[in-house]
């Protein structure tokens, strides 16, 4: 029996809950309830539709390059350590995505509440009062009229607060590509690059760096396509306030008007606006692959 | 060899499905009911399988719309659904439910007069009443001394960012059209017009839109007014009894929410056993206690209501004088449906 047989119940879930349902999304935005080939999902957009598609891609742009800058520098010297302690942060790093997603972003909520922990936190250690007190101080100096009644930071309900929900619950999705790529570069590359005199930043622009691209690029992806499409942050964190493409597509579906021909058409956008991002951006890096080679 | 591992496959999917539908039935039938969540006390369904020997697979949804677009898609098979007034109304135009067989509920007899003939069912064809209320302002009496009685304070800049919206546009509208004082159910567009604006205005005073979170924001003194429904508020009174409720003087929502049966269903007659079952007297007063709403059964509401305090039986069980300012939804036309929805994304935009 050849390998690929054992491949075929994957083959069989993949075409059952991911061709299929993809081929649906093409029918459903191309057609009207009466079944008719429309175009009329696709011209319906307004420019309502066009922020919010701007908002959600600028929102995740945000927390995958958060999540990249906190992240690279995470794997990176984590890939140098010691290999037991490797595993216990690794561990550490997963364990949080034991818990329920839902859970934890819930979790988030009663920290950043008005009257949440941080905010009873600052309270507690007299931060307000201090604020408070300096802007009193400036007031009568320099007769300004800053406010003296601060009780809370608003953190909450923010759009803050879903990047800070993304950049947490995403995290883990940039920090172990990269891990996994930077652990696997032959060492022998790094001596002989140091051995030619170069000195450590050059070590890591001119060889790290370029060889751990693909694993930077899949974090993007990781992190990048579930923030574009996340609507139960931006519902628990923001509030409701501000409507992401999650949201919009939920709304079709859920809301007032049962419409799956819309909701599909503004998923199938979002689907090829994705790939197209995706596909430029392992373009760019296969270049600096290449460019490396020669 | 691919033909024994085929053939393995499909032994071990008949072998699942055996276990899923098989599993030792000893009841005589089996009845799918969906309901929204934390509407009912379980108890009460645990003793109908008992009693009947019927086994009731019980399931709970979020809002009307998700019930609509499950039915909608095909995708589930249920026997009893419990949904909104305006729900019913679109279904049954719809021809998405079943005509009820009253001789099989018996128990329609104790449904109160002013919950039968309503404008989402005329004929009493396809519903029989569960819960019945009304929505109205809630808000912290120990941070607000005024005693509130209007809108007002829902877009009052006083409590700027202390205000708590519904997340559903039909419910959201609904409060500025009253506000405004037009009907809940109006189809013109200026009027609904006007309603967005001041949704608009309002926006950056509220904390936020929320559905089942204004329990946890208002128990917990993190919001200090809200828009919500009266059977919730006699819930969140337990933990937190500094609050209050108030069905504005510009009037309100009053909402009935009623058991129907999906069309195409072939557990008829079970179905009515259950509904039947569930509108008899004792199982009313059970459910009233663990929900705070208020049954359609009225000897129910009679029983129950000797063991509240006046002012909690008040709100309950609101007067026919707080009834009369207030409006059932009604089922509205596709466009205006397509308005709230577009207003929506707007506002939220």
């Amino acid at each position: 029996m050849r390998a690929r047989s054992f491949a075929y119940p994957y083959v069989l879930w993949m075409a059952l809950f991911v061709v299929a349902p993809i081929v649906i999304i093409v029918i459903y935005a191309f057609t009207t309830a009466d079944g008719g080939f429309t175009f009329e999902n696709f011209a319906s957009m307004g420019g309502t539709y066009l922020s919010v598609f701007g908002r959600s891609f600028l929102l995740a742009i945000i927390a995958t390059a958060i999540c990249l800058l906190i992240g690279y520098p995470v794997a990176y010297s984590l890939a140098r350590e010691k290999s037991c302690l490797q595993g216990i942060i690794v561990m550490l790093i997963m364990l949080p995505m034991w818990m329920n997603f839902l859970l934890r972003t819930y979790s988030w909520m009663s920290i950043l509440e008005n009257t949440g922990l941080l905010n009873r936190f600052f309270s507690a250690i007299g931060l307000f009062d201090l604020i408070n007190a300096i802007s009193g101080f400036i007031n009568e100096t320099f007769g300004t009229n800053l406010s003296t009644d601060l009780e809370y930071f608003e953190m909450i309900n923010t759009q803050g607060a879903v990047v800070l929900g993304m950049v947490y619950n995403y995290l883990p999705f940039m920090i172990l590509p990269i891990y996994s790529v930077i652990l696997k570069i032959d060492s022998s590359y790094l001596e002989a690059a140091r051995d030619l005199g170069a000195p450590p930043r050059t070590v890591f622009r001119k060889v790290v760096f370029p060889l751990s691209l693909s694993g930077v690029l899949s974090g993007i992806t990781m992190v990048f396509v579930p923030a574009v499409s996340t609507f139960v942050i931006s519902d628990l964190l923001g509030g409701a306030k501000i409507m992401l493409l999650g949201n919009l597509i939920q709304m079709q579906f859920l809301g007032s008007t049962y419409n799956p021909h819309l909701g599909s058409a503004i998923a199938l956008i979002m689907m090829v606006v994705v790939i197209i991002c995706m596909t430029v951006m392992n373009k760019f890096g296969d270049e600096e692959e290449q460019a490396v080679m020669f | 060899m691919k033909k024994i591992i085929s053939l393995v496959l499909a032994f071990a999917m008949v072998a699942a499905i055996g276990a899923l539908s098989g599993c030792g039935s000893s009841y005589d039938g089996e009845i799918n009911v969906y309901n929204f969540g934390e509407y009912i006390d379980e108890s009460t369904y645990e003793a109908f399988e008992e009693e009947y020997n019927i086994k009731v697979n019980y399931n709970t949804y979020d809002t009307c719309e998700a019930l609509y677009s499950t039915l909608k898609n095909g995708g589930a098979d249920y026997d009893v659904i419990i949904t909104s007034d305006y729900m019913i109304g679109r279904m049954a135009v719809e021809g998405m439910l079943e005509e009820l067989n009253y001789d099989n509920i018996p128990n329609f007899s104790l449904i109160g007069d002013e919950y039968k003939g309503l404008s989402y069912d005329p004929d009493d064809k396809y519903s029989v009443p569960y819960m019945w209320g009304t929505v109205g302002l809630i808000y912290n009496g120990s941070e607000i001394n005024d005693e509130l009685t209007s809108w007002s304070a829902m877009f009052d800049e006083q409590y700027s960012g202390q205000i708590l919206m519904f997340d559903s546009s039909r419910d959201a509208f609904g409060v500025a059209l009253k506000y405004l004082g037009y009907s809940m159910n109006t189809t013109d567009e200026a009027e609904i017009g006007a309603a967005y604006d001041l949704l608009e205005q309002q926006k950056p005073l509220v904390q936020g839109y929320f559905q089942d979170q204004m329990y946890d924001k208002l128990e917990g003194g993190e919001a200090l007014i809200g828009a919500y429904y009266a059977g919730d508020y006699l819930m969140m009174l337990e933990n937190n009894p500094d609050l209050k409720f108030v069905v504005p003087d510009e009037g309100s929502n009053f909402f009935v929410d009623a058991m129907c049966i999906p069309a195409g269903c072939e557990n008829k007659e079970l179905a009515e056993q259950f509904i039947n079952y569930m509108t008899s007297t004792d199982v009313c007063v059970t459910n009233m206690g663990a929900t705070g709403y208020a049954s359609g059964n009225t000897e129910a509401c009679e029983i129950y209501a000797q063991d509240l305090e006046d002012w909690m039986a008040d709100i309950m069980f609101p007067s026919e004088e707080v009834l009369s300012r207030c409006e059932v939804y009604l089922n509205l036309p596709q466009e205006t449906l397509e308005l709230y929805d577009s207003l929506w994304v707007e506002l939220k935009a």
